[in-house]
């Protein structure tokens, strides 16, 4: 450990920018198979079939996975210090001081991400293609999913944070989407439209941390600028050469500042996480995930297990020089995942549709990795997104081709004995279930295992500026607690679904019949399409790739105690996370590293053994009796401890309710007044047409009238009369002469 | 002695029966004779005029030309008179108003 730390300070220089214009095609390429898809793909999809759709989806990903590779190569033959390549598009907007570039830059964390979006991304496209090989829209299916890969590649490659939120907001869009993609059902609809609310409260502490920063390197609030601030910036490379080098006073000046009685520093990091805890589903905010297993079985895999809902890990780990400079900011980070991890673990106790045991495992996994990057061991807690990465998704893929199998059925306890039928399904889940479970060799082990012992050791949490020493093993004993849950409900599953007999809907229903006498078993499957059978070679091929992937992780992690150098991954990551050799942590013996590796494989082991007792071939009636002797309690935890409940009473009903009074005051009073002025409007308008039609139309018709009448009665002096003329004419003389007479 | 006036009073009164047979008479040539008459109600006038008046010779030719106008008059009215005849078979004025409204 003192070698790194010493290595780590050394190195510390400014980072070295390596031009590679041809990085923006990972992103693009997805964007362009997402614009082709939602433009042509209905059309060709009519006219060439669904082949058409796929080649091009699966296509550009394969290619952006190409691209990656290619980084990933480029990026070997450069210096570990200098493994950063940066690809500026165009400048988007200068405000100064602030300038936001449509750029993007990998470096070892962000080469990592993108390999995992990527490869897994494309395995999970795979898939798809026999997954969803009846849908109707399968084009628009693709080009969601091209669209989420592409927002996400623009998040994990954004130069920025601006951009990085873009990202951000692309895959909340993608994943809304996505969620809601059987939209006709109200119920999937209205998951698709409460991840999105839920985020915005997450998206709000995003941007209000994001902010405060900015402000404060630019020195709003009375608080002054650093004296070697180079001015505020949202390149997180500048943010880091100017946070993390010595030498700068950028640091120390943050420190120093204080907001709201806050550090303000703390203060920005604890924002952050917000949004973090939105995007990644952690206590308050996990509500949503579980909901939107509404979604496609594979977008549930890559989108909420695989790659988006880790962003927010990926963001502490991105800024883990702020966290760093922030025991405060790490301590809340620490406790709500450690408080999550345990909390949605329980939750898997007791559920039993398949996806929602996934969800919840998710959610607590999502604990483990902040538990990870918030007691500052960030390579850890990336070393566990790239396992869980693996695991989960070969879990969730595993449970779509068992849904599939069972004519889309997601209730574990109408399942059972599929080992029998899916053989490829079921090893591949018993690899990817012994992965999370936490044995060794499956790389599960490597990356909890690390988080736990980095945990025990962290005695540098604060929290609200407050030391708290026993915080680091409080989480510890926490998360073991949620390691023992986790390896207890994963089995269940695995016992529940591949186990036993068959207890699916081929004759009757069998829901609380647990131990069903086998409608459609084994034997029978082989008659027509009604029993299950094993997925097709592009659904099995990918789970097989992803279990040996979760098993070969390991070696990316392999613990300094038995191998005597750092990890291939830390070694690999340390140029992207040199905040992490500046966290204190504890020195322990070796052998006490060993003593805890074994408390996490005993772990393991108990809530195994505890699950093949009650759920092994479904033969114990014990978990009956149970849920029916603790039934308040068995209720309680599984309706997610009534956090919906909660939600709907506090937020949702007053907001409606709210919404709804704002509706009647718009509908009474402001209608109310455009009505009014309106009405008057016409009455106005009403009276000018009687002006019009009375006053001056009886003005002009009167005219004519006149003139008609006064034609019709003076016609009838010209009589044609010769001598009537001469009376006029004479009458006319006589007149003159009168008038010469009277007139003087 | 014969003074202006008798000869004004003489015209005056050819004049006004004139006047009075053309205003009166139905028939188409009576009214031409009453235009007649009052034609000369002017000579008269002319006449009287160019014999107490400055210029000596002056009435007398206008008298000329009046009854030269008269001749004229009396040619183109009764051919009028004639047509109308041919036409309509009467001679009455009052029967004439084709030209009414």
């Amino acid at each position: 450990m003192e070698h790194e730390a010493v290595h780590g300070l050394e190195a510390l220089a400014p980072i070295v920018a390596t031009p590679a214009a041809w990085l923006r095609w990972v992103p693009l390429l997805p964007l362009l198979g997402a614009m082709w898809n939602a433009a042509l793909g209905k059309r060709l999809q009519a006219r060439l079939g669904k082949r058409a759709v796929h080649v091009v989806a699966v296509g550009v990903m394969t290619a952006a996975f190409a691209v990656a590779v290619v980084a990933f190569s480029t990026m070997l033959g450069l210096e570990p210090e200098a493994r950063f390549l940066e690809d500026s598009v165009w400048t988007a907007a200068v405000a100064d001081p602030l300038r936001i570039d449509l750029g993007f830059a990998l470096d070892p964390l962000g080469m990592a991400m993108v390999l995992v979006v990527t490869g897994i991304g494309t395995l999970i496209h795979v898939f798809s293609i026999g997954y969803m090989h009846e849908e109707p829209a399968y084009w628009r299916y693709f080009a969601y999913l091209n669209l989420f890969a592409a927002a996400m590649l623009t998040l994990v490659m954004a130069d920025n944070l601006a951009l990085i939120f873009f990202g951000w907001e692309g895959v909340g869009l993608a994943s809304y989407l996505l969620i809601g993609f059987w939209w006709r059902d109200r119920d999937k609809a209205a998951a698709g439209m409460k991840a999105f609310v839920v985020n915005r409260i997450g998206d709000f502490g995003f941007l209000a941390g994001l902010l405060i920063l900015f402000w404060l390197l630019a020195g709003a609030w009375g608080t002054g600028t650093a004296p070697g601030s180079a001015g505020p910036t949202l390149n997180w490379r500048e943010l880091r050469d100017q946070i993390a080098l010595p030498g700068t006073g950028v640091a120390e000046h943050l420190q120093a500042v204080r907001l709201l009685g806050l550090p303000a520093l703390g203060l920005v990091g604890m924002l952050l996480f917000v949004g973090a805890m939105g995007k990644s589903a952690q206590l308050p905010l996990h509500v949503w995930l579980p909901d939107a297993m509404a979604g496609p079985t594979p977008v549930s895999a890559l989108i909420h297990a695989a790659t988006m809902v880790t962003a927010g890990v990926y963001l502490v780990a991105r800024l883990d020089f702020v966290y760093a400079l922030s025991p405060t900011a790490m301590g809340w980070v620490a406790l709500v995942g450690g408080l999550t991890a345990c909390f949605a673990a329980t939750i898997g106790f007791v559920q039993t549709d398949i996806k929602k045991v996934l969800a919840y495992s998710t959610v607590s996994q999502l604990g483990f990795m902040f538990v990870g990057v918030g007691v500052g061991a960030f390579w850890a807690g990336a070393y566990h997104l790239v396992t869980h990465a693996f695991f989960k998704a070969a879990l969730f893929l595993g449970s779509g081709s068992v849904i599939m199998a069972c004519h889309h059925e997601q209730d574990m306890r109408r399942m059972g004995g599929l080992g029998k039928v899916m053989p490829v399904t079921r090893w591949t889940y018993l690899v990817a279930t012994w992965a999370i479970a936490g044995f060794p060799v499956a790389s599960g082990f490597y990356s909890k295992d690390e988080i736990l012992w980095k945990a025990f050791t962290a005695r540098h949490l604060e929290l609200m500026g407050v030391p708290v020493p026993w915080l680091g093993p409080a989480i510890w004993a926490a998360c073991l607690v949620a390691a023992t849950g986790t390896s207890f409900y994963m089995f269940r599953s695995y016992y529940m679904t591949f186990t036993g007999s068959y207890r699916g809907a081929v004759g009757g229903h069998g829901e609380h019949d647990a131990h069903g006498s086998g409608h459609g078993s084994a034997e029978d499957h082989g008659h027509g399409h009604q029993g299950p059978r094993e997925s097709p070679l592009s659904m099995t091929a990918v789970l097989v790739a992803l279990a040996a992937g979760a098993v070969l992780a390991s070696f990316l992690g392999l613990p300094a105690v038995w191998t005597g150098h750092e990890p291939a991954l830390e070694r690999w990551l340390a140029p992207s996370l040199t905040a992490g050799h500046s966290v204190p942590f504890t020195e322990f013996p070796h052998a006490l590293e060993i003593a805890f590796q074994g408390l996490g494989v005993l772990a393991a082991t108990v809530g195994w053994l505890g699950a093949r007792a009650l759920y092994a071939e479904g033969r114990s009636h014990a978990p009956e009796a149970l849920k029916a002797r603790f039934a308040g309690a068995w209720s309680f935890v599984n309706q997610a401890w009534r956090v919906d409940a909660l939600y709907d009473r506090v937020v949702v009903r007053p907001s409606v309710a709210l919404a709804r009074g704002l509706s009647r005051f718009d509908g009474v009073v402001i209608d109310g007044a455009v009505n009014a002025a309106g009405a008057i409007g016409r009455f106005l308008g009403r009276l000018d047409a009687a002006i019009d039609a009375h006053v001056v139309d009886g003005l002009v018709d009167g005219v004519a009238t006149v003139t008609r009448r006064a034609g019709g009665q003076l016609r009838r002096l010209q009589t044609g009369r010769i001598q009537t003329y001469l009376y006029g004419a004479l009458g006319g003389a006589l007149l003159v002469v009168l008038l010469d007479f009277l007139v003087p | 002695m014969i003074s202006l006036v008798h000869f004004l009073v003489v015209g005056g009164l050819l004049f006004t029966l004139g006047l009075v047979t053309v205003a009166t008479r139905r028939n188409a040539v009576g009214v031409l004779m009453g235009v007649e008459l009052i034609l000369n109600g002017a000579n008269v006038n002319f006449v009287a005029f160019g014999r107490y008046g400055p210029a000596a010779t002056t009435g007398q030719v206008f008298a000329l030309f009046v009854i030269l106008l008269a001749a004229a008059e009396a040619a183109v009215g009764l051919a009028i008179v004639l047509a109308i005849f041919q036409t309509a078979r009467t001679i009455d004025v009052r029967q004439a108003d084709l030209l009414r409204e």
